[in-house]
């Protein structure tokens, strides 16, 4: 069981008060009609699956039902930090030595 | 190879078992492989084996880095099927299932595979319409398949809670006679006796580190046994796909999950069928053994770590216990998780990549194991003939970039 700080509510609730809601910081394309299959399927398909560090979104339904992001390792399930939403993460992978 | 058989049974017994031959050796690795299959589990297991038998490759190595059918092989709920919705998954799976029913004798292995049949429960009226349109998909494909009243399930499994008073009532289901369950170990091992036989190298605790290229072709793989050379490459390695594709630049439309399953203490022979419910989502067949085996969700997160949430173990033991009060005070022997690949349209990828002699077999997410012969048959001969099998070419990778996805997420059993 997973222990998260909402970073809205600013407080430790247990993980079924939440759900994740996959990759963070994908950014719809503006320019959708200039795009091609490869570039549309790759915003609409393609999403990050790494043996490390992950950005991914939350959602926190049973309390202020507001998106944030997550920085996590996919691996020792370690939360390393939750941010606010367009807010940039202060663990990235490089910095752990990973890609 | 030994023929197992009742005589051999006699004959070993007058020296107390002490003679048999080993089921499959463990070679040195050779410098150079006509294939080399990265993944020991029973996909990559009958890809070799059908290789070698049917496509007349038999210099193939298959490297697994931990044990032979240690991976997800080992750690799902048995059951076989191919009630799917859409003709190429249907086709898929009943090639698959067509494979299954004449595999012991084939193999000369014992795969314990049971035709009990499975039930897909049915608790509201839009279940019903979808139970009703599945079959109706199966049938008008050839595959056995009809729709139950309550009555008639409440007959053939009597434990079931069938009452109107149950929280999510049965409002009827779905029935495969021809589906059931198999020995999951039994698969693998079955496999990696039959293809050793034929002379593929079984390369045990040997890990891949990296897949060396040139001229976008592949040369071979880098593992923790030195270099091995190789014209052609198959990646079958479920849940770390990712992690291979990687070592090529490549990336996949894949998300790995922990899927969860659990056995209970043996128990009397009380369910002779698989009862599978979409609907409060839980899953259960009975061994020959005598455990209830149980099947969870995926957790919604990704994640490597071989286990899954606590709540998910929760809400699936809730929904078993609905619709099998007797099941109440029965405990857990055990719970394990495995690591799915899952791709977006709940179908999975067997596919030629861009980079030449380069081959991926994966993203099967929940439904692998039902596959292993059919998926198996059909990538060995998109191996060998570097064309996708006419069954598999509906899978390709290519189907994301051109939106012909196979939107098989109701009749996967599994919501992901």
């Amino acid at each position: 069981m997973l222990l998260i700080h909402c970073p809205y509510c600013e407080e430790m609730r247990e993980e079924e008060e939440f759900s994740p809601a996959g990759q963070a910081h994908i950014e719809r394309p503006l320019n959708p009609e200039e795009l091609s299959d490869e570039q549309w399927a790759r915003y609409l398909f393609f999403r990050k699956n790494p043996r490390g560090l992950h950005h991914e979104m939350w959602l926190h339904a049973a309390g202020c039902r507001k998106y944030f992001n997550m920085t996590r390792n996919t691996v020792t399930y370690q939360i390393m930090e939750t941010y606010k939403m367009g807010l940039k993460p202060s663990v990235t992978a490089s910095e752990e030595g990973q890609s | 190879m030994q023929q197992y058989s009742g005589f051999g049974l006699l004959k070993h017994s007058l020296s107390y078992h002490e003679n048999w031959q080993r089921v499959w050796s463990n070679p040195t690795p050779k410098k150079h492989y006509d294939v080399v299959i990265i993944g020991g589990g029973g996909h990559g297991l009958a890809t070799a084996y059908y290789l070698a038998k049917e496509h007349g490759i038999t210099n193939i190595a298959v490297i697994e880095k931990g044990y032979l059918g240690g991976g997800n092989t080992a750690r799902n709920t048995t059951i076989v099927r191919s009630n799917y919705l859409w003709d190429e998954a249907s086709h898929l799976y009943e090639h698959s299932l067509k494979l299954w029913e004449g595999l012991a004798q084939e193999l000369n292995y014992n795969l314990m595979f049971s035709q009990r049949g499975v039930l897909n429960l049915g608790h509201t009226l839009q279940d019903m319409r979808d139970i009703e349109r599945r079959v109706n998909a199966n049938r008008l494909n050839g595959i056995d398949g009809e729709v139950l009243t309550t009555a008639q399930v409440q007959e053939m499994v009597p434990i079931l809670d069938c009452s109107k008073g149950a929280r999510y009532p049965v409002m009827g289901a779905s029935w495969q006679a021809r589906a059931g369950t198999a020995r999951h170990d039994a698969v693998a091992w079955g496999f990696a006796r039959a293809a050793d036989a034929l002379g593929v190298d079984l390369l045990q605790q040997t890990e891949v580190t990296g897949i060396r290229r040139k001229d976008g072709a592949v040369e071979g793989v880098e593992t923790n046994r030195g270099f091995i050379s190789a014209s052609k490459v198959a990646c079958v390695a479920a849940g770390n796909s990712s992690v291979i594709a990687k070592m090529v630049g490549m990336e996949l439309p894949l998300e790995s999950h922990p899927l969860q399953a659990m056995v209970s203490e043996p128990l009397k022979p009380i369910l002779d069928t698989v009862v599978m419910s979409n609907h409060v989502h839980g899953y259960v067949s009975q061994s020959d053994k005598g455990d209830l085996v149980i099947g969870a969700g995926i957790d919604g997160y990704t994640g490597y770590g071989q286990r899954g949430s606590f709540n998910v173990v929760e809400h699936t033991i809730a929904a078993i216990i609905e619709m099998f009060p007797i099941f109440s005070r029965v405990r857990l022997n055990r719970a394990w998780g495995g690591i799915v690949d899952t791709c977006p349209d709940a179908c999975p990828i067997i596919s030629k990549t861009h980079i030449k002699g380069l081959y991926f077999n994966c993203g099967w997410g929940t439904g692998g194991f039902k596959a292993t012969p059919g998926a198996g048959h059909v990538f060995a001969h998109t191996i060998a003939h570097d064309e996708p099998h006419p069954l598999a070419k509906p899978f390709s990778i290519d189907r994301f970039t051109s939106g012909e996805l196979i939107d098989e997420h109701g009749a996967a059993g599994v919501a992901h």
